[in-house]
């Protein structure tokens, strides 16, 4: 069963991954984009990760792409018109990419042969009281200074936002 | 292979591979900005996901406590970075990469 609902979203996920890269109209990227995020949270929750898989899923599906989408809309620009890249990317991009692919996959079932498998409940601890626990002991103080990165990001977008330049 | 029809954690680190350099062609291939924008995005989430299964395998928290932090960096970043897009195109009324290289020479 483990295995089965692996594949099933692995194939969403990268399908999904593969329609953002090739759709020309950035409103299909987007909801491509939220298709790889809902199956990774299904693997989050296959690896034991329950507080990760739906902060997933409410901020990145739910928060984020809304951001895009509004933004999408607010701009209301069509697809891609111009022709794409150089010769030379087009012509190595893609087996650059696959033998980088192939290099990473050789070495991590190299190193990662060992039989362990991962069993959905084989790692309890990624409840929110877990996660609580550690992050208001031992990372403490990170967690205080993304307080402080949030409201320089949200000063930064207001400020941004309703900037003038000519 | 596995006992008990489970999968293996290369796998999951394969998947993350494969998505990270999805994200990768997105962003040296797509011209439109918020599509390289949101090809940053993917590359985050294999990030996330490379996190989630090392924590599994190492059996600890802090994983997840680093895939927290990287969400936490990711919506400041599509903050701002949407903010940025919407000046540039109040100036340029183009949303092309290309129409902004002027840092380029």
């Amino acid at each position: 069963m483990d295995l089965f609902f692996f594949v099933v979203f692995a194939v969403v996920a990268i399908g999904g991954g593969v329609s953002v890269v090739l759709q020309t109209h950035p409103i299909s990227s987007a909801l491509s984009l939220v298709a790889v995020m809902g199956s990774l949270a299904v693997l989050y929750l296959l690896l034991g990760a329950e507080f990760i898989a739906m902060a997933q899923v409410i901020v990145y599906a739910g928060a984020i792409m809304v951001l895009f989408l509004f933004v999408i809309m607010l701009l209301n620009s069509g697809g891609e018109t111009k022709p794409g890249r150089s010769a030379m990317v087009k012509v190595l991009g893609v087996p650059v990419l696959a033998g980088f692919v192939a290099i990473i996959a050789y070495v991590f079932s190299l190193s990662f042969n060992d039989t362990l498998a991962v069993h959905f409940g084989g790692f309890s601890d990624g409840s929110a009281r877990s996660i609580g626990r550690a992050i208001f002991g031992a990372y403490l103080l990170p967690f205080e200074v993304t307080s402080v990165l949030i409201l320089v990001a949200i000063l930064g977008a207001v400020v941004l936002a309703r900037k003038e330049l000519d | 292979m596995f006992q008990g029809g489970g999968v293996p954690l290369s796998w999951y680190l394969i998947l993350s591979a494969i998505l990270f350099s999805l994200g990768v062609a997105g962003f040296l291939f797509r011209k439109n900005i918020i599509t390289v924008f949101m090809s940053i995005e993917l590359m985050l989430n294999a990030v996330n996901l490379s996190f989630v299964a090392f924590s599994y395998k190492l059996q600890q928290v802090n994983g997840h406590i680093f895939a927290f932090f990287v969400m936490v960096v990711a919506a400041a970043e599509a903050a701002v970075g949407l903010a940025i897009i919407l000046t540039v195109y109040k100036n340029r009324s183009s949303l092309d990469i290309d129409d902004v290289s002027e840092m380029k020479n």
